[in-house]
């Protein structure tokens, strides 16, 4: 890191990639139960949403993904890279077509992968599956915590 | 089935940001079967004891209150848990005491027997 002075033009640059960044994931975000998840033709959109929550020892990560088959959900760590894979279980296939008044849910096989922050201990993972809602637990890897350094003073 | 929404009453100048006002519309999936009525509806993050299934002048309402398990300061937010809310207007077909319902993997199944009156019945005609 160097000290450098003040430069209006290089702080509007700045602000410029700030705004581009800030706009960059709007075209992705859409509505988070909107069945076009499952449909290929419409969008690969991202599924499920995530969210990612951190403490001194963990990172959390919480998938929202209702009505999944347990058996169904992969869950693998290479590196910094997480990987959520799973089913949402379609219902009884014995319902024809037209029986059907609204159908919004969706059903189908879903992968997503995740760059993780820091480095964790992929030994060390751990997931539950409670109403609807994936959580993943990621010890974070020893070296990936800070360490406190003690200043001496003489 | 119809959708509808029932104009609430509002406290005047409630403000907009107010939890109860701000509700998701969750995804729903309605089918008829021989006996009746199913509505899916995914209700991630929702508790068995955290919904609320109601019926009121042929209107039926879904609530539900959802939970986050996520520990921690957040780093990276892509959804937001609020409460769910939808209503749909039921026709006379649908016997209001048999409503029952399900919980499971944050989806709810609300089944709607058919009424006794609309089951159809065979008249015999007799010749006098």
């Amino acid at each position: 890191m160097t000290l450098r002075l003040w430069d209006p033009f290089r702080e509007l640059d700045a602000l410029r990639r700030e705004v581009d960044r800030a706009f960059e994931d709007y075209g992705a975000w859409k509505w988070p139960f909107s069945r076009t998840a499952f449909v290929p033709w419409v969008s690969a959109r991202t599924y499920p949403l995530l969210n990612v929550g951190e403490d001194k020892d963990n990172l959390y990560v919480e998938a929202l993904a209702p009505g999944l088959d347990p058996d169904s959900i992969e869950i693998s760590v290479l590196r910094d890279t997480l990987r959520i894979a799973g089913q949402k279980a379609p219902l009884n296939p014995d319902i024809k077509p037209e029986a059907f008044h609204r159908s919004e849910r969706g059903a189908g096989k879903f992968v997503r992968t995740l760059t993780l922050p820091v480095e964790v201990d992929s030994e060390k993972v751990s997931a539950q599956y409670k109403n609807g809602l994936l959580l993943l637990t990621l010890p974070k890897h020893e070296r990936a915590k800070p360490k406190q350094i003690t200043v001496a003073v003489n | 089935m119809k959708e509808t929404t029932v104009p609430q009453k509002v406290e005047q100048k409630a403000p907009d940001t107010r939890e109860e006002s701000r509700t998701l519309i969750p995804a729903v999936d309605i089918f008829e079967m021989d006996h009746g009525l199913a509505v899916v509806a995914d209700l991630p993050g929702v508790e068995k004891d955290g919904v609320e299934i109601q019926v009121d002048n042929n209107i039926l309402s879904i609530r539900g209150t959802a939970k986050s398990l996520l520990p921690g300061e957040p780093l990276h937010r892509e959804y937001q848990l609020q409460t769910y809310f939808r209503q749909f207007e039921l026709g006379d077909a649908v016997n209001r005491e048999g409503i029952r319902a399900e919980m499971k993997h944050g989806v709810l199944t609300v089944h709607l027997p058919k009424a006794e009156a609309s089951v159809p019945k065979k008249i015999s005609v007799q010749v006098a």
